[in-house]
């Protein structure tokens, strides 16, 4: 005989008894059921099925009574009444799936929120200030502030100092430029003055970029003589603080921004840049003797910025209140995930104490124009749905990008298009809460007709 | 998840090694748990044996998201909203992108409606190997008659394409109506607010589908209204804390959604965690001029993607503005942690010969398969030669000189490329990296032509019908 029986097996057992066999059986002392319900409790299910079990045995066990004489009949009607009321599985379903029944609840449970703020951002990013007035030794009608955040973009842990700024876009020679954005500039694109004029006059830039591209030796490879020209030529033109950048060619880079630096001595301007693969001891040591802010450039890597940063400091002396960082935007579809991962990383780390970190963060926006789905007419791909009007569709894609990285914790931007710069400087203000305008009530959009 | 160690639920685990969810070890299967590349069910002794009942409670609701995941609609196109576990997407991944769904209202003409369900439904654009779309329709009750909701769901299932419907009225006779109509599909309702939310929680129970709670701008009666339906055993929830377009409401509102994300991921409170709707079709209320609504829409999408949004409504359909943004919600919902480069070297493209052009990329995944889908796409026979710039693009690498001549030089020399096989021995430079061509001519003399391709690879066929074969 088995140590442990079933249910299922007793009844079995009995099923296939014969009862003349069992003449002469006396049952005494207790049935003890142990049930082992497991963590779950009794469910529907398993009543159902123990109780059908039971009924049965209970069957037998009266087959038996009756067989041996033992008058059963006024038993019956438990028994009947036992299989009367077991029901069907699927009602036995339904009914455990309205257990506990449901029910309104007759008034709103209150209820306050409430959450904390970020304690692990500690550490302010370092305040740096752009371009010098009359009084400390420049010419600009006024400077241009970035950093001392305290926290990420737009969070409310604590208020951003700055507005995010803009620096537009000028080039010192003629370059191919998307639609879009050409026929704002066809008129002064020979004329960096007069360009950068435009920017600040007409398209509210906070500051001008001069991109002395024309240097690098596989273009028109002009000298840092010519160069520095056009630096005076903008800073005659505007009184804004300007950025000087140079081709981007390794070797050309640190004898033309050195040049520039001496030109727009006391100008403070803003030197673009010093990259880890040219002679960036010679581009920070140009900003030192001239006063100027260099901008570290790395290339969508965190320790490099690291490493870049604190060999401008420690080696080329350059001070923590004189450097801006452009860990390089990948544009909105061809890697912004990569830019805008970094940047926040950066920013993170920099919060919570990382000073190899703490700096404003610059962004060269204009890589937007860039992108095919920027400035294409239509898809190369046959199967693509209609791309729309490109005039229309750049703009965003420029808004886009730079937007996406403001809220990573860019302070200030370099952009071409005029439509982005003004939305730019919108959604920036807008967030953080200098402008006014009447709000729409919220449910009004259900019913709106458009 | 807050777990980040698999020991923990290696604990939770059979610990037999039986291999049956294929990994070699329970451990690897807890690592992938941690990951969320594995899920609870794919344990099949866990689910199937009794024993393990109480790990397999203890399991899941320890892997379970730290925000809600909420289901909308069946079948294939069901769409999961919430169910992340992270602040910033660096710290693991997001997972589920914000479903979009673009209105239609109940007081349009019938074939004005059929014609926009069928723009909403069929947009696409081809984008790193995948189709970007529209994946939601928001059914608006303008009309407030019910009989008229009811018939505009019918005619917007009847040429919906299966997409899941957001069914948006506070008026519960409307909802009702809708619900009688579309029930079977799960839509999502909106709304219950402060004054109709007894009836619209009876409708959600008696329906079962996900609810939003609409509460603007008061945090305190969100969490109320949403431990409420909480208590009722209606779980399935999405939150509208009300989405201000402009003006200083607008700080406030991505204030709300910063701190609701906190609340849930940061925090742990199970009270709130709940995904959160955007409303950027709100832009509409603040212009009559439509090219600066889209705009503004756009803005308002990309604050709220890259800041908590779960899920949204949107009204533009334009493509200059839908493209930007549904790349940007593709950026953001990119999974940081896999491999973005491919291997450098040669790639054929179609059945490259001794006639056929090289073309010169980057390793950069996106890059390299944008140049492959623009020469494949139209039938070129090409071969592609990645270049390794430690997966930077061209315009990039250019200016930082991970490409560079003599880079390129190294490149062909290890892939031993057979030049003397050619019939045209030349490799096509990306107009970006023109500026390359003189020095590579003097690496390459008599070798190999180095020709000047289109600055975009979207314009390789047209370049191809000038340029190839070289005269």
């Amino acid at each position: 005989m088995a140590d442990k029986i079933t249910l299922s097996d007793l009844n079995k057992t009995l099923t296939e008894m014969n009862v003349q066999s069992l003449e002469g059986l006396k049952i005494e002392g207790d049935v003890e059921i142990d049930l082992d319900v497991g963590a779950g409790g009794v469910g529907p299910l398993f009543a159902y099925y123990f109780g059908e079990q039971a009924a049965k045995i209970a069957m037998q066990l009266m087959d038996f009574a009756k067989a041996v004489g033992y008058p059963v009949q006024n038993l019956m009607q438990p028994v009947a009444v036992a299989q009367a009321i077991s029901p069907a599985p699927k009602d036995i379903a339904a009914a455990a799936a309205a257990v506990p029944a449901f029910k309104v609840a007759s008034a709103l449970a209150s209820a306050k929120f409430s959450v904390g703020v970020d304690k692990t951002w500690k550490h302010p990013i370092q305040e740096v200030t752009l371009g010098a007035t009359k009084a400390d030794g420049g010419s600009r009608g006024h400077v241009v502030k970035l950093g001392g955040e305290k926290a990420m973009p737009f969070f409310p842990d604590a208020a951003m100092p700055h507005a995010p700024k803009i620096t537009m876009d000028v080039f010192d020679m003629p370059i191919g430029m998307a639609k879009a954005v050409k026929m704002h500039y066809e008129d002064v694109i020979n004329s960096p003055g007069e360009w950068a004029k435009k920017a600040v006059r007409d398209f509210g830039a906070d500051m001008v970029t001069v991109h002395l591209i024309s240097t690098d030796p596989l273009l028109k490879d002009t000298s840092a003589q010519d160069a520095v020209k056009t630096v005076e030529e903008v800073l005659q033109a505007v009184d804004v603080p300007i950025c000087i950048g140079g081709s981007g060619n390794p070797d050309k880079d640190p004898v033309v921004l050195s040049k520039a630096a001496e030109v727009a001595q006391g100008e403070r301007v803003l030197i673009a840049s010093a990259n880890l693969n040219m002679d960036w001891e010679k581009i920070g040591k140009a900003c030192v003797d001239n006063g100027h802010v260099c901008l570290a450039w790395t290339q969508l890597e965190i320790n490099s910025q690291k490493e870049l940063n604190r060999k401008l400091m420690k080696v080329a002396g350059v001070p923590r209140e004189s450097i801006v960082m452009d860990p390089t935007t990948a544009a909105l579809a061809y890697g912004l995930d990569f830019a805008y991962s970094n940047m926040e990383r950066i920013r993170l780390g920099a919060l919570k104490g990382d000073d190899e970190l703490t700096f404003p963060m610059s962004s060269g926006t204009t890589n937007a124009w860039g992108v095919r789905e920027s400035w294409m007419v239509r898809s190369p791909n046959k199967d693509d749905s209609d791309w729309g009007d490109r005039m229309l569709r750049g703009p965003i894609w420029e808004i886009l990008t730079g937007y996406s990285l403001a809220m990573a914790g860019v302070d200030i931007f370099m952009m071409m298009h005029p439509t982005a710069v003004a939305y730019l400087h919108e959604i920036t203000q807008s967030l953080m809460g200098r402008i006014e305008a009447k709000t729409p009530e919220a449910n009004a959009w259900l019913k709106m007709g458009v | 998840m807050k777990e980040t160690s698999p020991l923990n639920l290696y604990k939770q685990l059979p610990q037999t090694n039986c291999k049956k969810c294929g990994e070699e070890t329970c451990m690897a299967f807890a690592a992938g748990l941690i990951a969320r590349t594995r899920k609870v069910e794919e344990c099949t002794p866990l689910i199937e044996e009794k024993k393990y009942a109480k790990k397999l409670a203890t399991l899941r609701s320890t892997v379970a998201p730290e925000l809600k995941m909420v289901y909308v609609g069946v079948g294939d196109k069901q769409v999961k909203v919430g169910g992340e576990d992270v602040m910033y997407r660096h710290q693991m991944t997001f997972f589920n992108k914000p479903p979009f769904a673009f209105d239609v209202a109940d007081n349009m003409e019938e074939a004005k409606l059929i014609e926009r369900v069928k723009k909403i439904t069929t947009w696409r654009k081809f984008y790193i190997g995948k189709w970007q779309g529209v994946e939601m329709i928001a059914v608006r009750s303008v009309t407030d008659d019910p009989a008229k909701f009811a018939a505009c769901v019918k005619t917007v299932m009847a040429n919906g394409n299966g997409f899941p419907l957001i069914l948006c009225s506070f008026n519960p006779a409307v909802l009702k109506a809708g619900l009688e109509v579309a029930s079977k599909e799960k839509p999502l309702i909106y709304a219950a607010t402060k004054d109709n939310w007894k009836e619209v929680a009876q409708l959600a129970y008696d329906y079962k589908v996900p609810v939003t709670l609409s509460v603007p701008f008061d945090l305190d009666g969100l969490k109320s209204m949403a431990v409420t339906f909480a208590e009722m055993g209606l779980t399935d929830l999405v939150l509208d804390p009300g989405t201000a377009p402009n003006g200083k409401m607008l700080q406030q509102t991505l204030t709300n959604f910063i701190n609701l994300r906190r609340a849930a991921v940061e925090e742990a409170q199970r009270d709130i965690a709940y995904p959160v709707m955007v409303l950027p079709i709100n832009a509409w209320l603040t212009t009559d001029d439509p090219v600066r609504a889209a705009y503004w829409e756009s803005v308002l999408t990309a604050a709220f993607v890259i800041r908590g949004g779960a899920i949204m409504i949107k009204h533009s359909t334009e493509p200059y503005s839908m493209m930007p943004d549904m790349h940007l919600r593709f950026n953001i919902y990119t999974d940081p942690r896999t491999p973005v480069q491919v291997k450098p070297g040669i790639y054929k493209v179609g059945n490259p010969g001794p006639e056929s052009p090289v073309f010169l990329t980057t390793n950069f995944a996106l890059t390299y398969y944008t140049v492959e889908s623009d020469v494949a796409s139209n039938g070129i026979d090409a071969y592609i030669i990645a270049i390794n710039t430690d997966g930077i693009g061209v315009q990039a690498s250019v200016a930082g000189g991970q490409l560079s001549p003599v880079k390129i030089q190294d490149s062909f020399n290890e892939a031993g490329f057979d030049w003397a096989g050619q019939k045209y021995p030349a490799m096509v430079l990306p107009g970006m990296a023109a500026k390359f061509s003189g020095e590579l001519e003097d690496l390459f003399a008599g070798k190999a032509k180095i020709m000047v391709g289109p600055e975009d690879s979207g314009r390789i066929i047209g370049w191809m019908k000038d340029f190839w074969p070289p005269k």
